[in-house]
């Protein structure tokens, strides 16, 4: 494997910091790449992590990616979770509506992230953190 | 934590960003930029995103915020280089970047910024007909 990831299992990345949030992009790109997403699906399944990723961060306190590649027999793709222990989102409806922040951003991270992605899964309730799979296939 | 240089031109401001910017390193170079525009007086910035492989929200709310910066300092802002999977991704994502300006390359940016500066030299200096009338004797 030319990429230097073994793609045989998940990556996992730390979120604690800014830099990590970079790491994270790196890695989705790599793994995107392996699984044979065209150019423009690799760039949305990594803006989508980069969202995503940020959230972790500034609304989760920090957390952990796990990237891995998926195969379903016809088609490869890739599946990213991101996970926090954050405070978690009281209200999912209105988290997922677009131009809704609490953080002072553009509130398109979440709403916009999964428009970018083929499934989209969020398990999260208050005091419980937050855990975001999602999956990006390759066409 | 690493800063993207700004190159002066003529009257322009060229950014051209090469690394995978970190929040940190954009919120710097939003401030960096507004600092060298008073310092040089410049009446143009050209950010050139060629090498940008992606372009998430944050990243487009810098871009909208320096374009809003330089505006109130008296310069046009202009985006060049975006890749199509970028502007695709970007438009799915929702954001509409506003108030910026885009160009394909730099070459059209520094055109565009030109021409705008020409126009608005224009109608500094257009004192219209009755002027005109007043001044010959």
């Amino acid at each position: 494997m030319t990429s230097g990831v073994d793609l045989g299992r998940p990556q996992t990345q730390a979120v604690g910091s800014d830099e990590d949030v970079v790491r994270v992009r790196q890695l989705v790109r790599t793994v995107a790449v392996a699984a044979k997403l065209s150019l423009v699906d690799q760039t949305k399944v990594v803006t989508a992590a980069s969202e995503l990723a940020r959230n972790t961060l500034v609304y989760g306190g920090g957390g952990s990616v796990e990237v891995s590649t998926v195969d379903n027999g016809r088609k490869q793709g890739i599946k990213i979770l991101f996970a926090d222990s954050g405070p978690g989102i009281a209200d999912l409806n209105l988290a997922l509506t677009d131009g809704y922040t609490t953080g002072g951003g553009l509130g398109l991270g979440l709403s916009g992230a999964r428009r970018l992605v083929d499934e989209f899964d969020i398990q999260t309730a208050p005091g419980q953190g937050t855990r975001i799979t999602i999956t990006k296939w390759s066409r | 934590m690493e800063r993207v240089p700004i190159l002066k031109i003529g009257d322009i401001l060229l950014v051209s960003i090469q690394v995978d910017m970190s929040d940190q390193t954009a919120v710097a170079l939003q401030e960096d930029l507004a600092e060298r525009i008073v310092a040089t007086g410049c009446h143009g910035v050209i950010i050139d995103i060629t090498a940008l492989d992606i372009v998430d929200s944050f990243v487009g709310r810098m871009l909208s915020t320096i374009a809003s910066i330089s505006r109130v300092l008296d310069a046009e802002t202009v985006v060049v280089g975006m890749r199509p999977a970028v502007a695709i991704t970007l438009v799915e994502l929702g954001l509409s970047l506003n108030g910026i300006r885009t160009a394909l390359n730099v070459e059209r940016g520094m055109e565009l910024i030109a021409a705008e500066r020409a126009d608005q030299g224009d109608d500094e200096f257009d004192y219209g007909p009755d002027t005109e009338l007043t001044a010959s004797p």
